[in-house]
Formats: structure tokens, sequence, C-alpha cells
């Protein structure tokens, strides 16, 4: 690929992201009423990306081969502990993390 | 979030802000400096020089699709399907989008930028954060948004300057990410009076994922989502049961 079709790939891929990040804001300018519908939307979507972003994450976890899914199940878990125990969202994250890589480094 | 700021009777609005806005995105310091560098890396074996993952983590700031781009540098020249696969796999920003239409508002000229810099990160950190009163909500925003991209932009840059020099066991890393989204869902969880919101979006992206497959289940996952918050507007639409 030349140095031109480069840049004119890379500047698609630009465009398709700053697209999908202006364009609820330029079809809903803050100076009009937003829709009820919208409205709505907007309280009850986010609870539902965090749930989607966190099965996300984890798209490419296979239960019926490598590991088994077993490190990320344990180091969730100790997530899920940690946080309902102390509520300290770094202590919670840093417990998981340091958890999951000791597993696959050492035991899976 | 139960991050506490400890920013007490500073004179200065944005270092208030700064200060606040801070210690809310250390674990993004941790999971960027490590996925950017992959990314990095993976610019540099593919015969990349490291002023690409320089700019390109700069100017496009959303990972997945910078790693995809890869394969588009690499693969033949087709433009529109550069763009039309950025739009799918960049669809969810939408959904980000319409939910901070509120939150980016009466913030002037940085919104802008808000906007651009909206990563899944900037947007989860931005719109679960308590901001405390005395602190300026839009500087506040702004250095979130600002430090992830910073995080990024160097990741991604040191992957491919030293990328193939470094030695050092980090397998496991990226589960950094993980942790903090599963942080963030029982944040909201618990603000919630009732759950619908959250077991939809992680009920249907599971389905979804077992029907489609991990390349291809995020569009049908947000159309389902979308169609069973529709469906159910009238039963979630009454009393406030998120915050």
């Amino acid at each position: 690929m030349t140095f031109t079709r480069q840049i004119i790939t890379i500047g698609m891929v630009i465009l398709g992201t700053v697209l999908t990040r202006f364009l609820p804001f330029l079809i809903f300018p803050a100076g009009k009423p937003t829709p009820a519908y919208i409205q709505y939307l907007g309280k009850v979507l986010p609870a539902a990306v965090f749930g989607m972003l966190v099965v996300y994450c984890l798209k490419n976890v296979s239960v019926f081969t490598g590991s088994h899914a077993i490190p990320e199940l344990l180091a969730l878990a100790v997530v899920v502990l940690l946080h309902r125990w102390k509520r300290q969202m770094l202590l919670s994250i840093a417990g998981g993390t340091v958890c999951y890589m000791l597993l696959v480094q050492f035991i899976f | 979030m139960s991050l506490q700021c400890t920013a007490h009777k500073q004179p200065n609005t944005l270092k208030k802000a700064f200060t606040c806005a801070f210690p809310q995105t250390v674990p993004i310091f941790a999971g960027f400096l490590f996925l950017g560098m992959t990314y990095g890396i993976y610019m540099h074996v593919s015969g990349f020089s490291f002023w690409y993952p320089m700019l390109m983590s700069l100017t496009i700031f959303a990972g997945s699709v910078e790693f995809v781009a890869v394969s588009l540098l690499l693969g033949a020249f087709r433009p529109i399907q550069a763009l039309a696969v950025t739009l799918m796999l960049n669809a969810r920003h939408l959904f980000y989008g319409i939910s901070m239409l509120d939150r980016y508002r009466g913030t002037g000229i940085k919104k802008i930028y808000l906007i651009f810099g909206m990563c899944d990160e900037s947007f989860s950190i931005n719109y679960t954060a308590e901001i405390p009163e005395d602190v300026d909500r839009g500087w506040f925003m702004f250095f979130v948004t600002l430090l992830d991209h910073l995080y990024w932009f160097a990741g991604a840059t040191l992957g491919g300057i030293c990328g193939s020099f470094l030695h050092f066991n980090t397998e496991g890393l990226d589960f950094v990410m993980t942790a903090m989204f599963a942080v963030i869902f029982m944040e909201q969880w618990t603000k919630e009076k009732r759950h619908w919101d959250s077991l939809i979006g992680l009920g249907a992206s599971f389905a979804c994922l077992l029907i489609f497959g991990a390349e291809r289940f995020m569009i049908p996952s947000m159309l389902t989502i979308l169609a069973l918050l529709t469906l159910l507007r009238d039963t979630l639409g009454k009393g406030g049961e998120t915050v």
C-alpha cells in the first residue's frame, strides 16, 4: 500500500470513529429538547452497556478449551468479594488483576 | 464510585479538578499502558515505524479499531470497507453519546474534546463518578478524558519504539480492564432499585455471544438490548429505577 493510500485508510478509520461519537450530539443538540424516548434510553442504556462491556472483555474466553475459563471466574470472584467487602474500587481491581496474573503465570 | 476525592480548599479550579480526576484513572493507567504497548509492539512486528502507533493512538483513540486498522493497512486498499468496519466496531459509542447528552451539557468548548475522547473507559468513569459539588464537572471530565488519552498515547508510542527489547512477564495484566468494568457494573447495580437494565445488558450480550460468536456478536447484542429496553419502556420508564 502506498503512503497516500495508508493515509486515506487511516483517515477512514478516524472518520468512522468520530462519526459514532459525535452523531448523537449532532442529532440531539443541547439547544433543543431531546425526545422523551431518547431521554429514556439515556437513563436505561448505561446499566445495560456496562453489562455488555463485561461480556465484551471476556468474549475470547473459551469454556471448552485451554484453562476452561477457570482463572477468569476465580479472578472475577475475587473482584466481586473484595468489592462487596471493602468497596474500594482500586483495591478490588488490583486484587482481581494480581490474582489473575498469578493464576495464568504459575498455575494454568 | 467509592473513591473519595481528597481535594480540599484549593483555590485553583483546574488543580482541584485534576486532583479529583487522577485517582479515578489509575486502573486505566495500568490497563492502557499495557494494552497500548501491546498495540505498539503489534504494529512494530507488522513492519510499521513507531510514528504509526504514535500518531494513530492520538488521532483514532479507539483501542479495538486500532488493532483492526493494522490488518486494514496490511491488506488491499479498500477505504469504504475500512469505514464500514470502523462504524460496526464503534457503533457502541452511539449508546455512550445518548447517555452523555445531559452530562456533557454546559461544558463549553471542552465538549468537543470530551466527545472526541469518549472511549469505553472515559465514558464509564465520566458516567459513574460522583463528582463533589465544589469540583468543576467540565474540567473533571476533561482531565479524565485527557489522562486516558495520554496513557494510551504513551503506551502505543513506547511499544512502537522499544517494544521488541522489553521482556518482563506481563501475561494477564490485560485483566485490569475486565476487573474495572466488573466493578463499574457492580457500582451501577447497587444504585438501581430494580436490576432489569443491568440484567438485560449482561443476558442479551451473553446470549448473542453464544449464538453469533466473539467476532460478530456486538451489533446483534446492541439491537437486542435496544429492542428489549424499548419493549419494557412502560415498566422501566416509570419511577427512577436508575440514579
